[in-house]
């Protein structure tokens, strides 16, 4: 089963530290090679982006950045036994984080992506 | 601190699932005995069972696993001591040997998890055991499913399952466990890419059964790939492997219709297909051909599955590219089941004489319980007009076959060809399913 997390954070005032950029870098060649990490990127601020809605029929397209404070900092697609694994391989990404950037801040949504395990009528 | 984080069973299961296969593997190294490497796993299991819902996930679970699990080799070891009645002197044996252990659990866990994972594979993929035997402790080994699992997974009772199982370990204590000589490499890799391909196939077109497929199982098959890429990034094969998997599990959600029935190539919505899946195909197939010739077998079917990743509808597919690559495969791997695709794809390039004379020739007396030769004789015939004779096979089709899905899809075109108008449109790419 597959898993999209988007990870949350406040735009910090400074760069990431070099040794959490390693320890991720070791993380995702770990998950890669264990055949669970299909697919990651980090994204760029908000304010390089642009936002489109649609509210009562009128189409609406403003700049970025966008007005939450927390932003979506970057994805990673999974592919998964469990929803239990999911968390775990999330638990971890955020453990490098509390390890190598003290004070950091920020959250991963685990989202569950439709798969043919959900359309089988069965099972 | 991971407060809120409510520790179950699953969740104990989930994240030694994730390590068993390093921790068997480095087990295996420290006792040279799958079968006793397998076991002091699962008692780390039972441990990390009876604890971490009470003290949490350790912060290394991978570390606290082989510690676990090493202290339970050394207490059977002391035990056997014991009992020999030889104690004193295999104290001190133990003790030293206890601490050689525990450095080299540092060492199971990292710098060795890669070489010990590939010994572990090829010593469950060892050709002295037989292709279930093969399936059922690579399951069991690399992917951390338990017998019930497994037996449903294949569905075999489960005491079948055991009884491989058990077998299996007896036939492999006397086999080193060590990575092959240079001269047995193509044979004993052969042997490894099998197992992952059965799995594959058993869970994309399951030989008997309710299900048309089942996704789960593939979806191994797929990680099991992902993880001998990743062991053997040299090997053009392994990647060709992957490229096929990964390009024929794309086409898993338009595979099955929503009541469960069977729909076949042709008939698939393709904006159903999976992107992601046939773009990590394609990469793979990619590698796979940059690592140079000779080009193999499980490359060659990523090839053809491919060209059928590539065309948007059934009609814009290079029939004439897929005969070729048949001819191809049919000349470094012969056998009668490349033959009949071979025909399906000469069929839709050069026309339906041209597939049925290819068919015909084949050895009719090997391939006289095959369904999707019957199925494929059906197709051409009706595709020639000879809707009688077509309706004959796919009704033989349907009895030979054990998955109902798929005797459905038979019965209902042996149906239409009894009453269809000559040259039926429809037909039925056999590339669909290959074992």
């Amino acid at each position: 089963m597959r898993y999209l997390m988007l990870l949350k954070a406040t735009q910090p005032a400074s760069p990431p530290p070099p040794e959490l950029m390693e320890a991720i870098a070791r993380l995702g060649e770990e998950a890669t090679k264990s055949g669970a990490l299909l697919d990651f990127a980090g994204l760029a601020p908000s304010a390089a982006g642009v936002r489109l809605e649609l509210t009562s029929g009128d189409l609406i397209v403003s700049d970025g950045p966008f007005a939450e404070a927390r932003e979506v900092v970057s994805y990673a697609v999974y592919e998964v036994r469990s929803k239990e694994e999911a968390v775990e391989w999330g638990t971890r990404f955020l453990d490098v984080h509390r390890k190598h950037w003290p004070g950091w801040e920020g959250s991963t949504d685990i989202h569950k992506v439709f798969g043919p395990e959900d359309m089988a009528p069965s099972s | 601190m991971t407060s809120g984080r409510v520790v179950t069973a699953r969740t104990v299961e989930a994240v030694w699932r994730m390590e068993s296969a390093a921790l068997i593997a480095g087990l295996t190294r420290l006792t040279q005995d799958i079968g006793l490497a397998e076991e002091y796993a699962q008692d780390a299991l039972v441990t990390a069972l009876e604890q971490w819902p009470r003290t949490g996930v350790p912060p290394n679970p991978a570390g606290w696993l082989m510690t676990t699990a090493k202290n339970r080799a050394v207490d059977a070891a002391r035990r056997r001591a014991t009992h020999a009645g030889k104690l004193g002197a295999l104290q001190r044996d133990v003790e030293v040997h206890e601490q050689a252990a525990a450095a080299e659990v540092d060492d199971a866990i990292d710098d060795h998890v890669g070489d010990d994972l590939l010994r572990l594979v090829f010593t469950a993929c060892h050709p002295s055991l037989t292709l279930e035997s093969r399936v059922a402790l690579t399951l069991r080994c690399l992917g951390g499913l338990s017998t019930p699992e497994i037996a449903r997974a294949l569905l075999a009772p489960e005491a079948t399952v055991a009884q491989r199982i058990v077998r299996a370990k007896r036939t492999l204590r006397g086999v080193p466990v060590e990575l092959p000589p240079a001269c047995e490499w193509p044979q004993r890799l052969s042997a490894v890419l099998e197992v992952v391909y059965l799995v594959f196939n058993e869970g994309y077109a399951a030989t008997a059964g309710e299900d048309w497929t089942r996704p789960a199982l593939c979806a191994e098959a797929l990680r099991l790939g992902r993880v001998l890429a990743g062991l053997l990034p040299a090997q053009p094969e392994v990647h060709g492997l992957v490229a096929l998997v990964e390009l024929q599990a794309s086409r898993l959600p338009a595979r099955t219709g929503p009541d469960g029935s069977a729909v076949l190539l042709a008939d698939q919505d393709r904006r159903r297909w999976d992107r992601l899946l046939i773009r990590r195909g394609q990469q793979a197939l990619t590698r796979a051909e940059s690592l140079g010739a000779p080009i193999g077998p499980y490359t060659l079917q990523a090839a053809i599955a491919a060209c059928h990743a590539r065309a948007a509808t059934a009609e814009e597919t290079d029939w004439r590219r897929i005969a070729d690559l048949y001819t191809v495969l049919a000349h470094v791997w012969p056998n009668p089941v490349v033959e009949i695709n071979r025909a399906v794809a000469m069929g839709f390039a050069e026309g339906p004489e041209a597939g049925l004379a290819h068919v015909d020739a084949l050895d009719a007396e090997a391939l006289r319980d095959y369904a999707p030769l019957a199925a494929v004789r059906g197709d051409l015939l009706a595709r020639l007009g000879r809707s009688e004779e077509a309706a004959a096979e796919f009704r033989r089709a349907a009895a030979l076959t054990r998955n109902q899905p798929e005797r459905a899809v038979y019965e209902a075109r042996a149906a239409a060809s009894g009453n269809a108008a000559p040259a039926s449109r429809r037909s039925v790419p056999r590339d669909d399913r290959r074992r």
